[in-house]
């Protein structure tokens, strides 16, 4: 037998629960290469792992709580963004970054979602946008591409999807910005810039989900899709774009504009003090 | 600014703003809410009392936002709470589960009104009774207090914060739209005489591993760490082991289930508070909580004035079920006699008990039951 030498240290060793791997996720899942960004830039931040807090809901980019050696909280579906604005609240000091899928994110947790953003809360979402329910086995969910196929919509999903970066800006997000997995160095800068956002900061992150959606689309395996996102991905410099342009299709030879879509500097939320004479 | 937090003296106030005035006596530092007749007086207050102290209050989006942050909240470290009403509840049921999964302590206030659905908005009821216990979905205990004055408001909103804390549980206070709404006398104590006891604090390990849930005391109760404590705990709604690990096994999952419910079970006696009036030669018990009791109360000094040997168990505390009072009150009374403002939740609770039937006297809702109605009752029992 050959032997093969391991590495004994990753840098991200300290980041990341090694105890807890193998992870779950399948091959040519996207959701670990953002979860590495995301333990760069908690490496690059300069702050203690221990001010760092990730709450995540359910679903396969739920179960990236699980794999941070931070203190970590794997809640109810939907329900991650009002856990995480209760720790920030009750302890501002606490990096607080919320970790979930878009269906967790945007369809069962859509309110919180938007009414998180309205506030301006400072925590810090990170979406992996797979276009459908991974964890249950690959049903349309509210970012699937009409026309696409899922489990639930074996016909085609009749059904016009949220487009993200345009809900978020509009409901009030101090900043915005879309990647796709092949954007490795562009997500990590952005987490780490949204570490540095007063307000409530959102990015999503295209992803890879062969089993779940990549077998129903005619996507063979996870290197193909991320091939499709280098073939049309169009970065976006100002920010200016309508919604129709924020539409993804995968199946149709359209661009997916990526880049920040909002920076701005609206009051973040802060607790009322009141000081009685 | 802290010297606001107890506010020493005598008050005349509704038992909404007492409950309230409870939380900040407690050291409730979070309050996530959405407003819902008729707990809303809780909210409002604490929405004008929290700033004045430090502390934080937030109006969520929905209940099921609300029950998240008080747990975020609490997760870190804070007393938190919220408060609601049935159509609430329901909502809150969720993240109640999730509460008792991951031990995180916090208290839902539920002023209960006329149910289900919309029911009767501004109007008693006591209807959540199964709810609180029951609702959410798996196998679980809770602990629920039914204060029946605006003093007990006060006191019993200290006592759920103290109980959540020392057991890493939900704790529930099931009050009805009469209490929460009359205005009474309450007085509150000297700050340095409210009684607190304080979640358990772990001792740091030496090999920077320590396991949240693992339990280290006869009482079944592990230590609470909080976020930002360096501890690098993972909490999970998951099966999870004493480390916090997801454990997708049958044994973990049954052994943390029992531990859950045995948490509560093995410390009923600190747990369950009743008051007894007239009870030691009484021949007919009547059974009542909340408002009912003072009706209840009512009915039985008049029974005992006619020559009836008729007693009160008032239930300060409802879940846990205080099984063992029941099965001596069985073979001592003749007569028990439930008066509630539901079709007999607690009445079952009690027939299961005793193992035979108890005479209930329910209403659905929407007023108080009066004196009268269980004076009566008392009196055809004592023919």
């Amino acid at each position: 037998m050959i032997g093969v030498k391991s590495a004994e240290r990753h840098p991200l060793d300290a980041i990341i629960r090694a105890d807890r791997m193998p992870h779950i996720w399948c091959p040519g899942c996207g959701i670990g290469i953002v979860m590495r960004c995301y333990a760069q830039a908690i490496l690059d931040s300069g702050l203690p792992a221990d001010q760092h807090v990730v709450v995540s809901g359910i679903g396969c980019s739920g179960r990236v709580a699980g794999y941070m050696n931070i203190d970590s909280y794997h809640t109810t579906h939907g329900r991650a963004i009002p856990f995480a604005v209760g720790i920030k609240l009750a302890k501002p000091e606490l990096m607080t970054t919320v970790f979930s899928g878009d269906g967790d994110l945007a369809a069962i947790g859509g309110n919180h979602l938007i009414h998180a953003a309205r506030r301006n809360v400072d925590v810090n979402v990170i979406c992996v946008n797979n276009f459908n329910y991974g964890m249950t086995g690959g049903q349309v969910g509210p970012t699937t591409p009409r026309g696409a196929r899922g489990t639930t919509a074996p016909y085609g999903n009749p059904e016009l999807p949220f487009n993200l970066p345009y809900l978020l800006a509009a409901a009030g997000a101090n900043f915005v910005a879309r990647w796709t997995t092949i954007h490795v160095r562009q997500i990590r800068d952005d987490i780490l810039y949204a570490f540095t956002r007063p307000g409530f900061t959102f990015i999503e992150v295209l992803a890879p989900c062969p089993v779940g959606f990549g077998k129903s689309n005619n996507i063979d395996d996870g290197l193909e899709e991320m091939e499709l996102y280098r073939q049309r991905c169009v970065l976006v410099q100002d920010g200016d774009v309508n919604q129709d342009d924020l539409n993804i299709d995968l199946r149709e030879e359209t661009p997916i504009y990526i880049g920040r879509f909002a920076d701005r500097d609206r009051p973040p939320y802060e607790a009322i003090r009141v000081v009685t004479s | 600014m802290d010297d606001r937090r107890v506010l020493t003296g005598k008050h005349f106030m509704n038992g909404d703003e007492a409950c309230a005035e409870g939380a900040l006596a407690a050291g409730c530092s979070f309050f996530g809410g959405y407003p819902i007749t008729p707990s809303t007086e809780i909210a409002e207050h604490l929405a004008r009392r929290m700033p004045e102290i430090g502390a934080v209050f937030i109006q969520m989006e929905d209940e099921l936002a609300s029950m998240a942050a008080i747990l975020g909240a609490s997760a870190a470290g804070s007393r938190s709470m919220t408060a609601t009403s049935g159509p609430g509840l329901s909502l809150m049921l969720e993240n109640l589960g999730l509460a008792v999964m991951l031990e995180i302590p916090c208290v839902v206030v539920d002023v209960q009104r006329g149910s289900p659905s919309t029911g009767l908005p501004t109007m008693p009821g006591q209807s959540d009774v199964m709810q609180a216990r029951w609702g959410s979905h798996g196998d679980y205990e809770i602990v629920a207090y039914s204060p029946w004055s605006v003093q007990e408001m006060f006191d019993l909103t200290i006592l759920a914060f103290n109980v959540a804390d020392r057991y890493r549980t939900p704790v529930v206070m099931l009050c009805d739209e009469v209490v929460g709404h009359m205005i009474e006398r309450l007085e509150i104590p000297p700050r340095d005489q409210i009684e607190i006891w304080n979640r358990k604090k772990p001792k740091k390990s030496n090999n920077g591993r320590y396991d949240p849930f693992k339990v280290l005391d006869p009482d079944l109760v592990p230590p609470m760490m909080h976020a930002g404590e360096d501890y690098r705990v993972h909490f999970t709604g998951l099966t999870h082991d004493e480390h916090g690990y997801p454990d997708m096994s049958a044994e973990t999952h049954h052994e943390l289930v029992t531990r859950l419910v045995n948490k509560i079970n093995h410390n009923t006696e600190q747990l369950i508070r009743t008051e007894s009036y007239w009870l030691d030669d009484a021949e007919i018990v009547v059974v009542a909580y909340g408002c009912t009791a003072r009706s209840a109360q009512r009915a039985v000094r008049e029974a005992r004035e006619e020559g009836i040997p008729a007693g009160l168990l008032r239930l300060i505390s409802i879940w846990p079920f205080p099984e063992n009072l029941f099965q001596e009150l069985g073979v001592k009374a003749e007569t028990i006699i439930a008066a509630e403002m539901n079709l007999g939740q607690i009445s079952r609770e009690i027939q299961r008990v005793i193992g035979r039937p108890v005479q209930g006297i329910y209403h659905a809702g929407g007023e108080m039951i009066p004196p009268d109605t269980i004076l009566e009752a008392i009196r055809e029992a004592a023919q």
